[in-house]
């Protein structure tokens, strides 16, 4: 049998992926941009539209960053109104399980799952930070190690109140008694790669949302999750795995490569690498020429705080050693300062290629279970969603691997998730 | 006629024609319609979802959304109600609301509010609520290739709101409000009539109405509106005898069905909008941020 390939698009509304200076780019906040775009991928017979969440605006050193796109709606408003500009498409909502409340969230969730007609998608996430609670009320007030069992609870509460059951229910992190919610039962997606992340994605989520986007790493990423699966009594068919990638299309391969080159270069502008060593030098490095040398300062003392709201965990600490090595690949290499930051800046793995390239790449992939699917991260707004669903789809068609029509109507039954 | 034309708002929610019956609205010439919801009433779609779909499924009419105070995060209430206004290219408004029984309380764990303390809690939602509204400014999105910067950090502010109960230091994650603020109503008996716009009044009888919305706007509602419950014929009775002493009416049919002939009785043609505050006669607010 031929796996069959799920795609979906992730826009996240923030942050440097998004080409804002590209000569198409018009807005990434304006409603009638939203319908476009989901009209599109609908076209495109997507599983799914994604929107992200991030509850503070990035600052830089105390002040709101400036240089990427920002500004979005609140996800499940925004997707309630897109519900009714569509029919078919998968809608999901990145929520976070601490700074929200469970009988609030879950009732939101239903209202759009029902109204959508079966739709809708909740992307689980977790934090711990005070610097985004400082927005709500209970700012700080979970332990980062304690995330995932709030998670866990939250989301058995959730779906205890769609199962038409009460909750009353009351501990250190659950304080709730809430009569149940409209009959619902929204896609679970579960995107952390931590063990306390794959483990609340084998116990909870319908679909993963993974990092692990190479092709090693995500045969290997499938084998350990459908482990895990097993411990809690589910089968190994019982979840999808969509990991993100960025996809650059290009009518030859030198066309796509000069594309890529451009994209990366326009994503790493000069002012762009002075902010990002300015979180971890905590200085201003405003008077570095980005195409000189990395800054011959040393980085103030302390280590980094959170507020760029991109910087994870793990690399908030050892900032020292980061630049020492950082300093020592500059050497060797001879790369300005705006050339390592490309270096060393988090890229999200980048599928290159002509639309045939790419589908004969995506069906090893599927073919051999390392994936279910991918979920997209445009770059170029309209470019990458109108490039994709006009040219790769087709591709993926004639290969046999990718639907040609909707077969149901809901979230679930594109997925082709246990009923 | 030497009054004014009443302003038609029309309170639904909970009925499975609701769209229908919106659609209806505003080929009937309402301005808006209102949403009610409760945190306590589970078996319903919620109220801002419900508004946020409507935004697409009705192009003129105001959408009311009633949301709690007393059972959310401020910044969620905030961020939704600003995002239902961009959906609907400024037709956003907010029905305050304040469920304050011990059992809404229990669905986010807190104990109950009452008295001052409700009033105060429902006054520090509703400010920070504008605040947040107003933390970008109209054109913080300035997109200069020259510099490289999309956003004009000078011109996207915290709020550093310091309430009774919590602290919210912003800025909203989502651009201003087409309309700027939205249309906040509330109920007058709420004790925060100086932070709405429109206050709703529900005294039909004329002399207690007169009384409360002459003291509604001493203490500064722009806008005054009557609550008006019945079927078609009492509400057309009463809509009579109220005109001159408010601006509009919310009225609520005691069996929805019975809109199409209230609406042929009332023989309006749909407003002009674009925005609510359009429709209302509501300016558009200055920035409270913004640099003078």
């Amino acid at each position: 049998m031929s796996y069959r390939l799920h795609l979906g698009v992730f826009f996240t509304g923030v942050g440097p992926q998004t080409i804002w200076t590209d000569p198409a780019f018009t807005s990434h906040t304006h409603i009638d941009r939203f319908v476009d775009t989901i009209r599109t991928l609908e076209r495109g017979l997507f599983d799914a539209f994604f929107l992200g969440e991030g509850l503070r605006v990035r600052e830089n050193r105390g002040r709101v960053h400036e240089l990427d796109v920002a500004g979005r709606p609140d996800a499940i408003t925004q997707l309630a109104a897109l519900a009714a500009e569509t029919t078919h498409i998968g809608l999901v909502a990145t929520q976070n399980t601490t700074y929200n409340f469970p009988a609030d969230l879950a009732r939101r969730l239903a209202s759009l799952d029902a109204i959508s007609g079966g739709r809708a998608g909740w992307n689980i996430v977790t934090t711990d930070n005070a610097w985004t609670g400082e927005n709500f009320r209970y700012g700080g007030w979970l332990p980062h190690e304690r995330r995932y069992e709030r998670a866990n609870a939250f989301v058995e509460t959730a779906k205890t109140l769609w199962g038409g059951a009460p909750v009353d229910r009351h501990d250190d992190l659950i304080d709730v008694t809430a009569g149940p919610t409209v009959p619902a039962r929204p896609v679970l997606f579960q995107a952390g790669d931590s063990a306390g992340g794959r483990d609340l994605a084998a116990r909870h989520a319908d679909v993963v949302f993974s990092a692990n986007t190479d092709y090693d790493k995500a045969l290997a990423y499938a084998a350990d999750l459908r482990e895990r699966l097993a411990a809690y009594g589910r089968s190994a068919d019982s979840l999808r795995i969509l990991p993100g990638a960025a996809v650059v299309l290009g009518d030859t391969p030198a066309d796509a490569a000069e594309k890529a080159r451009y994209i990366q270069r326009e994503q790493v502008t000069g002012p762009r690498a002075l902010a990002f060593l300015e979180q971890y030098w905590g200085k201003d490095l405003s008077g570095y020429d980005p195409e000189g040398p990395l800054p011959d300062i040393e980085p103030a003392e302390g280590e980094l705080d959170p507020s760029r709201g991109t910087i994870a965990i793990e690399h908030r600490t050892g900032k020292a050693e980061r630049i020492a090595g950082w300093r020592k690949l500059a050497a060797e290499r001879n790369l300005s300062l705006r050339d390592l930051v490309i270096e060393v800046t988090p890229q999200h793995s980048t599928f290159v290629g002509t639309p045939s390239q790419i589908a004969d790449e995506w069906q090893r992939y599927v073919e051999n279970r390392a994936v279910d699917g991918f979920n997209i991260l445009p770059q170029l707004l309209p470019g990458t969603v109108e490039d994709i669903v006009d040219k790769l789809v087709p591709e993926l068609q004639s290969r046999g691997i990718y639907r040609t029509e909707y077969e149901g109507t809901t979230l679930r039954e594109h997925l082709d998730l246990p009923a | 006629m030497s009054q004014p034309q009443l302003h038609l708002a029309l309170e639904i929610g909970g009925a499975t024609a609701d769209t229908e019956i919106a659609a209806a609205a505003e080929a009937a010439g309402f301005a808006l319609v209102t949403i009610a919801d409760s945190p306590l009433a589970g078996d319903r779609i919620e109220a801002g979802v419900r508004a946020a779909h409507l935004a697409r499924r009705t192009r003129r009419i105001g959408l009311g959304p009633n949301l709690h105070v007393t059972t959310t995060e401020p910044f969620h209430l905030a961020t939704q109600l600003a995002s239902l206004d961009h959906a609907s290219l400024g037709r956003g408004a907010w029905v305050v609301g304040a469920e304050s029984s011990p059992a809404a309380f229990a669905t986010v764990g807190n104990p109950p509010l009452t008295g001052d303390d409700l009033r105060r809690e429902i006054a520090d939602v509703i400010d920070v609520t504008r605040q947040l509204w107003d933390s970008w400014e109209d054109d913080a999105i300035i997109r200069d290739t020259a510099t490289g910067r999309f956003l004009d950090a000078g011109k996207v502010h915290h709020v550093n709101f310091t309430g009774e109960r919590f602290s919210i230091v912003g800025p909203l994650i989502t651009p201003r409000p087409p309309q700027g603020q939205l249309v906040v109503l509330g109920a007058d008996t709420l004790g925060v009539t100086g932070r709405l716009d429109i206050a709703l009044i529900d005294a039909p009888d004329p002399d207690p109405l007169r009384r409360r919305a002459q003291q509604a706007r001493a203490d500064g509602a722009p806008l005054v509106f009557a609550d008006l419950t019945g079927n078609p014929a009492e509400l057309l009775g009463l809509i009579d005898r109220v005109g001159g002493i408010v601006d509009g009416v919310r009225l609520r049919l005691t069996d929805p069905a019975d809109f199409p002939r209230l609406a042929a009785a009332l023989g309006r043609e749909p407003v002009t909008g674009p925005a609510l505050r359009d429709t209302l006669g509501l300016p558009r607010p200055a920035n409270r941020f913004a640099a003078a």
